[in-house]
């Protein structure tokens, strides 16, 4: 299907000359004659979606677009605004006419170079500028004063402006805010942050109009209910079906892995053939890796480079353009490209593993071929047999115009508490005021008047029940009862922990030559995660940036490595997949296991195995848990498949451990991947009631008692102090160097736990840990799902389903968090050690 | 407790207790280092509202031990209070705890530079350094060495790292001549025992001792301990973080 009838209408962006005309809609008549006659000077005409959201505009109507990439989306948010400001006299006070959020730095700048050019054809004069953490702090403060007409930036920085003693004045009289992107921010902590910053805009700017814009998406409505309240839709025309081919060679399907070593030369002979290809992969490692084999065949010299979020800015920069020019063939990148800056070159997206989620499918397709009329050319890689499911799933599920819709999460209290702490940065707020403006954001509508009293209460003294605080209180009454800030520092305080983007401790990486005494300098090649590179010893290699590197020691605040000529790393740095599988996908992947008749499009070894697991064990049907157990060398093993993704699986395979060491099973470990869980243990646990096992009870006192010792959870717990202001953020190159003393969150966690274990920064974690680390939300939704449907299987051996699980043990095993055992293997190596002679 | 691990410094015998305590069985003395009360409501006074619950948790972790080793003398060596005005901020019920806490036996309060001046109020003896038996107890280790040495300020930690998994813990620090005890103190941070402020002290092999739930570990050190996983920096605790300002020892 082509976009408004039968000639095809490619608007790429929205700033390209290569469009041949359309014939004009009705609706033209909503054009003023100067963008009508832009339009027809580059042979274009306006988009029906775009006449829409210019008629909605002129009746003060919010909206949200839904449109795939390609569909002139962002040019139809800015229209409305633009014509507004074309009608107004040359000469007027500067005021914020149009505020744009994106939630990407890189996107708002590249959205502002493209708006320059219809303004500058046009002759509009209208005043266009960004706003960034990259922006220069005098430019900043003059923005406050004397702002443009149009001002694009980041959710941080609009929660920023909001908590500026400015920020009346310099949104009395905004008209419209234009979300893009709007898809991949809402349901998140900076969604929350964003909701919370439009209920803002909303009090101070009662007249304005918001746009929202997103891609393709299951459900609109909560997207419209985040926007504004009374927003309408419009649909873009939908592009072409894109086409999706499933890399999967009848030979050879490996059992297990996540590396599709077996298909790089296919994937290498898929660049040669296209003009440019994006090769998506799940985690940073993978990209490594990926990048390092393409190389390792790449005899012909194409131009391929790598690109994640680790790499040093200055390297990602370099990439970005090299692809903007078009001199790269293939670029091997992460989710940070899923967004965003518009490559036109782009006509072959290749994806490495499973797609994990139709509608993540779908965005990174859409990177290939930003126009409408031909279809967005993909291949998915799936690297191993469960793989090959989720693949054929996530292609039928795009096929058919299915789309996983997430779980909404409720508003995090710790992103509130931030907000809050804001509010009285901006000026003295009353309580009843703010709970109400707070409640009209999407997010926190069901939010109770007692936990908004309980988060004034710890942004004010802490909220602890014991009252010892009152003196150092942040927040205090004025006369009148409202809210002010106690002290100008905690506005300051405030500015600098402003966000909810908590990274983990990086760790720079430099480049040394060899032979220098470590620590001697180096290039920095970009940063790695700290408790990765704790773990390495001098002589260690791994990779990164693309290079196969030699660990060579700490010095200060950088580790030091050199090139190494080995062709493999020793450590790998894989981390499992960075996105659990979604919800929606995972139900069609047990639907298709459940059903032999569709069996048939599968390749010819994943058939097969399927087959004989049906001949040897049991394929469960629609609605049924699976659970076999069997013996293999000297272990008992308890195999199930939930499907449900890593997370809930780990969760699981954390709370089952604890029971069946109650049972005496003696359980020694477990693995968890992202369709199955594998628990192995002394003892034959096939005679067990598994009803009883699997009970939803053990989310009761089970996960309490794990939760106190947990480190995901205590990691999340630091999260939430730090958004909630807590504790202050730590900043590279802030650091003081020579001895320092540091202080765990760990050490709070547990103070706050034995005597406050209802305090509200508890419970913020609890509902961040239910949907995040843990998904325990999803993990009980499963548990209710099976109950009374669990088939048991008592196995003489590992059945053919079981084997990429117990494949997986090596690598990914999790022996549950015991700290002791930890110490006492260290205490015996020391013996050991000492003892040899 | 048949776990308990011990170890001579300077001919004494020392037994190394879970809770960062040491104890000294001949002398029947139990010893704390780096108690930091009221660390929490320090913080809070410069804007990071801390729970105020550190100090309970301290004294119930120090009852616990006073509990199982029954001692006749217990020495605190130094730093017992976060700050000057730290005492005065207790509450009636963490003053009394307080006073209860190992009612009958003699204590001996060590200044440190966080407390200079502990409250007379505590009861015992308050001095800047004390020698019973072959042992010196003072907060701060000499510059030169003195034999059996029992200091803290130092707050040694140690990171143990197995199968890609690494834990972080306290320890104590000895070569059989001087020992380093690990801060008790429930909000009182850590220092790497790769930091040279612990290594200087000590001329040759050492050893460190980490705290386990229920018993000390003998993990790693230098020389004859050459084993140890060397730990990255301070800085490269998972979840650690600088609140406000830098602390320094």
């Amino acid at each position: 299907m082509s976009a408004a009838g039968t000639t095809p209408s490619p608007q790429p962006h929205f700033a390209d000359a290569q469009c041949p005309p359309l014939r004009g809609g009705e609706g033209d008549s909503f054009l003023p004659e100067a963008f009508a006659n832009w339009f027809a000077s580059r042979g274009w005409s306006a988009r029906p979606h775009q006449l829409a959201l210019i008629e909605r505009a002129a009746q003060g109507k919010s909206v949200l677009l839904v449109a795939p990439t390609g569909g002139g989306k962002t040019l139809a948010g800015f229209l409305p605004s633009l014509i507004e400001l074309a009608a107004l006299p040359a000469r007027r006070p500067r005021e914020l006419h149009t505020l744009y959020i994106s939630p990407l730095k890189a996107l708002a700048v590249d959205v502002a170079r493209n708006l320059e050019t219809p303004v500058a054809e046009m002759g509009l004069g209208v005043r266009i500028e960004t706003r960034t953490g990259d922006t220069p702090a005098s430019r900043r403060q003059r923005q406050k004063t004397l702002p443009p007409d149009i001002l694009l930036t980041t959710p941080e920085q609009l929660a920023l402006l909001i908590a500026s003693r400015e920020a009346p004045r310099l949104f009395k009289n905004l008209r419209a805010v234009v979300l893009d992107e709007l898809h991949a921010i809402n349901n998140t902590k900076r969604g929350d942050l964003l909701a919370l910053g439009l209920a803002r805009l909303r009090a101070l700017a009662p007249g304005h109009r918001s746009v929202g814009l997103s891609a393709t998406v299951a459900d609109p409505k909560p997207l419209m209910e985040f926007l504004a309240p009374g927003t309408e839709l419009v649909r873009g025309a939908a592009g072409a079906q894109p086409e999706i081919s499933i890399l999967a060679s009848d030979a050879h399907v490996p059992w297990s892995g996540h590396l599709a070593r077996h298909a790089m030369a296919d994937v290498l002979d898929a660049i040669r053939r296209a003009k440019t290809s994006l090769v998506f992969v799940n985690t940073r490692a993978q990209a490594e890796l990926t990048f390092q084999q393409l190389w390792r065949l790449n005899e012909d010299n194409l131009a391929i480079a790598l690109h994640h979020g680790s790499l040093a800015p200055a390297q990602r920069r370099k990439v970005e353009s090299a692809m903007t020019r078009g001199n790269l063939r293939a670029v091997v990148c992460t989710s940070t490209l899923d967004l965003g800056i518009d490559w036109g070159a782009v006509d072959n997206v290749i994806c490495i593993g499973a797609p994990k989620g139709a509608a993540r499918l779908v965005q990174r397709i859409g990177r290939a071929n930003h126009r409408l009329d031909e279809p967005s050319k993909a291949l998915l890689v799936p690297s191993n047999r469960f793989e090959v499911l989720e693949c054929e799933a996530a292609r039928d599920a795009v096929m058919a115009g299915e789309l996983d819709g997430d779980r909404l999460r409720k508003g995090g209290l710790d992103v509130l508490a931030q907000h809050v702490l804001g509010s009285a940065c901006a000026a003295p707020f009353d309580a009843d005021a703010l709970y109400a403006e707070i409640a009209s954001a999407s997010p926190y509508k069901s939010l109770s008047r007692d936990e908004f009293d309980r988060v004034l209460d710890f942004v004010a003294t802490g909220g602890y029940a014991l009252k010892r605080y009152d003196r150092y209180a942040r927040l205090r009454r004025t006369d009148e009862g409202k809210w002010r800030v106690a002290h100008p520092r905690v506005a300051q305080q405030y500015r600098m922990n402003v966000g909810v983007i908590v990274e983990d401790p990086m760790i720079d990486i430099r480049l040394q030559s060899k032979g220098r005494p470590t620590g001697a300098g180096g290039r920095s090649l970009g940063q790695l995660e700290e408790y990765f590179v704790e773990q390495l010893v001098p002589g260690d290699t791994f990779t990164f940036a693309g290079d196969v590197l030699r660990f060579e020691g700490i010095r200060e605040d950088a580790a030091y490595v050199t090139r190494t000529r080995d062709p493999e790393a020793q450590v790998p740095s894989y981390n499992g997949g960075k996105f659990p599988l979604s919800t929606f996908l995972a139900q069609r992947v047990r639907e298709m296991v459940s059903k032999p008749e569709t069996w048939d499009v599968l390749p010819e070894p994943v058939h097969e195995w399927l087959r004989i697991q049906e001949w040897r064990s049991i394929i469960p049907k629609p609605g049924q848990l699976l659970v076999e157990t069997f013996p293999r060398g000297a272990k008992q093993y308890l195999v199930c498949y939930p499907f449900e993704g890593r997370l809930a699986h780990q969760t699981l395979g954390m709370l089952i451990t604890r029971r069946l060491e109650r049972l005496r099973m003696r359980p020694l470990g477990f693995s968890a991947n992202e369709y199955a869980l594998a628990i192995w243990a002394l003892r034959d646990m096939g005679g067990l009631d598994m009803a009883k096992l699997f009970d939803e009870d053990m989310l009761g006192d089970d996960l309490d008692a794990w939760l106190a010792e947990s480190n995901l959870y205590k990691r999340t717990f630091r999260n939430c102090a730090i958004i909630a202001g807590l504790i202050e953020r730590r900043f590279p190159g802030r650091e003081k160097t020579g001895r320092q003393v540091t202080f765990s969150s760990d050490l709070i966690y547990d103070v706050l736990r034995e005597h406050e274990p209802d305090h509200i920064l508890l419970r913020a974690t609890y509902e961040d840990a239910a949907t995040g680390l843990l998904d325990i939300a999803r993990l009980a939704e499963m548990l209710a799902r099976v109950r009374g449907r669990i088939v048991t299987k008592r196995l003489d051996r590992v059945s053919p389903l079981a084997v990429p699980a117990l494949l997986e043990i090596s690598k990914e095993m999790v022996a549950g968090e015991a700290h002791e055992d930890i110490l006492r293997e260290a205490e015996e190596s020391l013996i050991a050690d000492a003892m040899r002679i | 407790m048949t776990d308990d691990l011990s170890i001579d410094v300077n001919g004494e015998t020392l037994v190394l207790d879970a809770s960062g305590a040491a104890w000294w069985p001949e002398q029947a003395t139990l010893v704390f280092a780096d108690i930091h009360f009221e660390k929490g409501s320090s913080y809070a006074r410069r804007g990071a509202l801390l729970p105020p619950y550190d100090t309970r948790t301290t004294l119930r972790r120090m009852a616990e031990a006073i509990a199982r080793r029954a001692p006749r003398r217990i020495v605190a060596l130094g730093d017992s209070f976060h700050d000057r005005d730290a005492a005065e901020r207790l509450d009636d019920g963490e003053r009394a705890a307080l006073a209860r806490l190992g009612r009958g036996a003699e204590w001996v309060w060590i200044t440190g530079n966080h407390d200079p001046a502990p409250p007379s109020w505590l009861g015992g003896a308050i001095v800047p350094e004390i020698r019973l038996a072959g042992l010196l107890f003072r907060h701060e280790p000499g510059v030169f060495f003195q034999p059996g040495e029992i200091a803290g300020h130092l707050h040694p930690c140690t990171t143990v790292t197995r199968r890609g998994r690494s834990l972080r813990r306290r320890c104590f620090v000895s070569d059989g001549r001087r020992m380093v005890l690990p801060a008790f103190g429930a909000y009182a941070g850590g220092l790497d025992l790769r930091d040279p402020a612990i290594g200087a002290l000590f001329e040759g092999a050492f050893g460190a001792f980490a705290l386990g739930t229920a018993r000390v570990y003998a993990v790693a050190g230098r020389g004859a301990f050459h084993s140890m996983r060397r730990k990255a920096s301070e800085e490269s605790q998972p979840n650690a973080i600088a609140i406000a300002t830098v602390e320094s020892p």
